[in-house]
């Protein structure tokens, strides 16, 4: 939670902009807003997102922005599911998974490996209230 | 709207949306690259930790390509004009990126900081992010080309400790070399093999500003990716 002034998210020289995951969490709403207004829904029920594990979010951060900001907006009761991802890296060529903490080309091929997975960072649906 | 019956009930609609949360940057990432590209500019999104030695890289560049290339630099900076004032005593062109508390550049402040450097004049533009390992990896500006300066006085174990930054990266400049034999604790060759271990084309160049070793490297690697960027290879492959 801010320790400043939680009801306040233009406090200027706030030590908890220090984090990028406020900057997100402004975006993310502004992003909601805007297909709230466009259907004109009264309220949003639950945000789902998508972080993977090396989308360079933290997720608890990211739950302590969102509890800042969402006071006195449109998101202000709704639920933050977050859906975590692993990073998955696999060789390109042969598809072989490269094990966690290895080094990132395969052992067979010598290809660099690819990211399957685990850079995602989304916003993949609102649930509002329309009339 | 209860479309069944039209009885007018409020009701719970799911609307699904599945976008990056940061495509509104990527938007404006794109178009600084579409422009950069345009008027020939190699941009490079230079980062690392405070104190990794990121301006020193710069002042060294400069040293060697005065008269030749033209060189402009963006400068992110908490609070201070230090950075950028520094780089202009070196004869770059440069302009700081007030942040205030923001701990990284996004792609909206960097446009605004083309306004106050003759841009399309340049045969490089650096930017120069905040000294963070973490934030500015996930912030698309633009660039062609992600480079990391880690200094050796700052352990081995850094790039498995980041290792988000390290995957952005196109390029680890190992920088302060030359205190090495001051690092009893500290092997090159365990923070290279580290790189390995986070980036799938690990590519670095031990460097330092003070002796000039690895700038040779440096400016090549630089030409390199000028010759891919214009020829649009994968070379300039945005962060995501």
């Amino acid at each position: 939670m801010n320790a400043n002034d939680p009801n306040d998210p233009n406090a200027p020289n706030d030590p908890n902009d220090d984090m990028h995951e406020y900057s997100i969490v402004q975006a993310l709403m502004e992003r909601v807003a805007a297909e709230a207004r466009a259907r004109r829904a009264v309220a949003v029920h639950r945000l789902s997102i998508q972080v993977g594990e090396l989308a360079g979010v933290d997720v608890g951060l990211l739950a302590t922005a969102y509890e800042t900001f969402r006071e006195r907006t449109i998101c202000a009761r709704a639920a933050l599911d977050v859906q975590t991802i692993p990073a998955r890296w696999e060789c390109p060529g042969c598809l072989r998974a490269i094990a966690r903490g290895e080094r990132l080309r395969c052992p067979v091929c010598a290809l660099p490996a690819r990211l399957a997975a685990g850079d995602e960072f989304v916003l993949d649906r609102i649930e509002m209230e329309v009339p | 709207m209860c479309d069944t019956c039209g009885c007018g009930d409020r009701g719970i609609v799911p609307v699904d949306v599945h976008e990056r949360i940061l495509a509104g940057n990527d938007r404006a990432a794109a178009h600084n690259r579409q422009h950069f590209r345009a008027s020939g500019v190699v941009a490079v999104n230079l980062m690392g930790s405070p104190g990794a030695g990121k301006t020193a890289v710069l002042e060294a560049t400069a040293r060697r390509l005065a008269g030749g290339r033209r060189l402009g630099a963006l400068a992110g900076d908490l609070a201070t004009d230090h950075d950028a004032a520094r780089l202009r005593a070196s004869g770059i062109e440069a302009a700081s990126i007030t942040t205030g508390s923001a701990c990284h550049l996004d792609a909206d402040m960097v446009h605004h900081g083309l306004h106050h450097v003759s841009w399309r004049e340049l045969d490089y533009l650096f930017i120069e992010n905040v000294g963070n390992l973490v934030c500015p990896a996930i912030y698309d500006l633009g660039q062609e080309a992600n480079v990391v300066a880690l200094a050796v006085t700052e352990g081995e174990d850094k790039p498995l400790k980041y290792p988000v930054m390290f995957r952005k990266a196109d390029l680890v400049l190992l920088t302060k070399i030359d205190l090495l034999p001051h690092l009893p604790g500290v092997r090159l060759r365990t923070i290279v093999e580290a790189l390995g271990r986070v980036m799938p084309q690990p590519e670095h160049i031990p460097f330092s500003a003070v002796t000039g070793d690895g700038v040779d490297r440096w400016l090549a690697w630089l030409e390199r990716v000028e010759l891919f960027g214009r020829l649009g290879t994968a070379a300039g492959a945005p962060v995501r």
